[in-house]
């Protein structure tokens, strides 16, 4: 189960450097062959592109990996991005802190109660502007999931 | 790319399809973003939680959506992109993208549009991703 104590947890800030190879392979992995990512020498990223923190992310420091949810009862239920000006760019390093923002319960149609885990990451450039945050929901479902859910 | 004048209200982008999706994609993608949900790519783990096999990556199929948003206003002008996530997508689906001008206005002296979303799954007719995206438009 979810620990609700955990809402405002945070890790330590960290960095991500926003590479053109790893945009490169990012494209092409959800299909585009757009320019503007491929053959662009410095590429904006794609829209869904800083979901590649994962990289850069200390696993033992992830709020969401310390609220200790189960993986086969585990669902992603949203995800936003906020861009304050174009996305992020090859050459830039980010630096980047996830919080657990809220968590909250829904009764579900099968499978009983489903909790939901809102987490919101800044991103900030090296002055420290805040460039863009993203929001994720996941839904920890009350069984495992069953045929047709 | 579109002009201003062509973003009424209303206007849409080329549908596009997209499939059949394998597991290779859903490999491909996992490997490209980080993300290693054995549920994703592992047969026994995804049927020992109860499903009948593997399924995509839901930011499998939002990253597809989010680059052919791209594709039509422009790489530079995305502002926000946001989705929920609906059915779940299986291997050998097919999927179609629509994007449809929802608002079109002047904010902060920029030309903004709000798109509305939407990822069908052929196979069932039903949403795989309903989500809303805003442009700047130049």
């Amino acid at each position: 189960m979810v620990d609700k104590s955990k809402v405002g947890l945070s890790d330590e800030p960290s960095t991500m450097p926003v590479e053109r190879g790893k945009i490169r392979e990012f494209a092409r992995a959800c299909k585009s062959t757009n320019p503007a990512y491929v053959e662009d020498r410095t590429p904006v990223s794609p829209p869904t592109f800083l979901t590649t923190v994962n990289f850069w992310s200390r696993a033992d420091q992830s709020p969401l990996a310390r609220l200790d949810i189960d993986l086969r009862r585990l669902l992603h239920g949203g995800q936003e991005y906020v861009f304050h000006g174009p996305p992020p760019a090859a050459g830039t390093e980010l630096t980047f802190q996830t919080r657990v923002d809220t968590i909250y319960e829904k009764e579900g149609k099968r499978g009983g109660t489903m909790t939901f885990v809102e987490t919101v990451t800044e991103f900030r450039d090296a002055a420290g502007t805040l460039v863009a945050e993203s929001r994720s929901t996941a839904i920890e479902t009350g069984q495992p999931a069953t045929k047709g859910s | 790319m579109p002009t201003w004048d062509d973003l009424t209200e209303g206007a849409a982008a080329p549908k596009r399809e997209y499939g059949p999706l394998t597991r290779t994609d859903f490999v491909r993608y996992q490997g490209a973003s980080g993300d290693f949900n054995p549920i994703h790519h592992d047969e026994e783990f995804a049927t020992s939680a109860g499903y009948p096999s593997v399924f995509s990556v839901g930011m499998l199929q939002a990253g597809i959506l989010g680059c052919y948003c791209t594709d039509w206003l422009g790489a530079d002008n995305v502002r926000r992109f946001a989705v929920q996530f609906r059915e779940q997508v299986w291997p050998n689906d097919h999927l179609v993208c629509e994007a449809t001008v929802a608002r079109r206005y002047e904010e902060a002296g920029e030309r903004r549009v709000d798109l509305t979303l939407l990822v069908t799954r052929q196979e069932s007719g039903g949403a795989a991703i309903r989500g809303e995206a805003t442009f700047v438009v130049p």
